[in-house]
């Protein structure tokens, strides 16, 4: 039985607990809103990159001058992961299931005799993965400095994935991200960049109906715009990874308030409780004392 | 006078929306003006400056890495970087150089040329800002 100032001193820590958790989660909300608003800004280069890109690899796709990056070294035997984390904890699932979703993949690539590289983006994913994987991890990006993600950032780990990809290091290249659907949600996404894919065209009146005239020839630009494909499909996952951690931080914080509120409630019952037996037990105390007069 | 929709997006932000009647874009084998009902094209673009000439108003941009998409009623540019000219000063044009630079050096011998017509179209650059 914790004595009554244990029990005030319990409630107190809680109490400060929660006015952090509390701090925590508003601090998030408002990231989050800059991290959506970031998300969104992206998404028209995203798109118009995508779709004059999915226009030209179906043309250009097929023939033997097809560049690399879209048709692949012609192999599938080195795998290269790239797991994109946050760098700090305290947000709930979100390191944990896109690791949980590279582990998988990891595991069933080796289980057909694949050889499997790991770079991790984010100190959280790189810590994880080490207990098991260490001998597989290539390299790390560092972007805990980063305040705001930009398209350097994106543009710097694109350029270590192509230079990589350029001295045969790998045949595959995939990155993981948790993919923003709403505060509560977010989907652990693995997609393939290189070589890179394109999801069939939703309506071909979308984008490239009327056909265009290239200049240079479409070779050329396909082969201009494929490098700059991989880094902003990598910007995209970062900002939409940023999103989603504040996201999952915001939800896991206001958990955690609640909890604290619900456990403080319970604390001081049991205070109160525990105050009352005491008054009672003195009370029955003097006044037996006082019978047995 | 008809109009065309114009629209500069970087992958970050969306730069410019806005109706023009003409606009003169750097495109990488050489400057080409679009008007409305021009002929659907796509280009890469080199750096340069990006002029959109809208009813009344003119606005020019600095641009680099990209291309542009053009249909008869809308022009779509996407630059890997663009900057509005009255911000865009030295400092911006020697970070371009230098990325240019290293390029040039790290370019495989079959790229070289490419890459030395990158760095000369910076240079260039400069030029036609002093002015």
């Amino acid at each position: 039985m914790p004595s009554l100032k244990d029990l005030k001193n319990r409630i107190g820590s809680v109490k400060s607990t929660r006015k952090i958790t509390k701090a925590m989660q508003m601090v998030a909300a408002a990231k989050l809103r800059r991290a959506q608003e970031a998300a969104e800004a992206a998404r028209p280069y995203a798109e118009r990159m995508n779709s004059v890109m999915a226009g030209l690899a179906a043309s250009v796709g097929n023939s033997d001058g097809a560049p690399r990056l879209l048709a692949g070294t012609g192999e599938d035997r080195v795998h290269m992961l790239v797991v994109m984390t946050a760098e700090r904890g305290l947000c709930g699932g979100f390191n944990s299931t896109i690791v949980r979703l590279a582990r998988a993949r990891i595991a069933a690539l080796k289980a057909e005799g694949k050889t499997v590289k790991v770079l991790t983006v984010g100190k959280k994913g790189r810590e994880q993965l080490k207990r098991d994987y260490s001998d597989l991890l290539v390299g790390h990006v560092d972007l805990s400095g980063v305040k705001r993600m930009g398209y350097d950032n994106a543009q710097s780990i694109a350029k270590d994935l192509l230079k990589r990809f350029d001295t045969g290091e790998f045949d595959v290249a995939t990155i993981f991200y948790n993919r923003f659907v709403s505060v509560i949600s977010q989907v652990p996404t693995a997609h393939q960049v290189i070589p890179a894919k394109f999801e069939p065209k939703k309506g071909a009146e979308a984008g490239l109906s009327t056909v265009y005239e290239y200049e240079p020839s479409e070779e050329e630009i396909l082969a201009d715009l494929l490098p700059r494909g991989v880094a902003t499909q990598i910007f995209t996952a970062l900002l939409e990874n940023g999103a989603s951690e504040q996201g999952a931080r915001m939800s896991a914080m206001d958990s955690a308030t609640r909890n604290a509120g619900e456990m403080i409630d319970r604390l001081t019952i049991e205070y109160n409780r525990s105050r009352q037996a005491a008054i009672t037990k003195e009370l029955i105390e003097i006044i037996s004392g006082a019978e047995a007069l | 006078m008809a109009t065309m929709q114009f629209n500069l997006v970087s992958p970050e932000r969306m730069l410019a929306s806005m109706e023009v009647t003409a606009v003169e874009v750097p495109g990488a084998e050489g400057d080409l003006e679009v008007m409305p009902g021009h002929e659907p094209v796509i280009t890469t673009l080199r750096p340069g400056v990006l002029r959109a000439h809208g009813a009344g108003s003119k606005k020019s941009f600095l641009v680099t890495g990209g291309f542009a998409q053009i249909s008869g009623d809308e022009i779509s540019v996407l630059a890997e970087r663009a900057v509005p000219i009255e911000e865009a000063t030295g400092t911006i044009i020697d970070e371009m150089l230098e990325e240019a630079k290293s390029l040039a050096d790290a370019a495989l011998p079959e790229d070289k040329d490419a890459a030395h017509k990158l760095m000369n179209d910076v240079e260039s650059l400069r030029g036609t800002m002093a002015i």
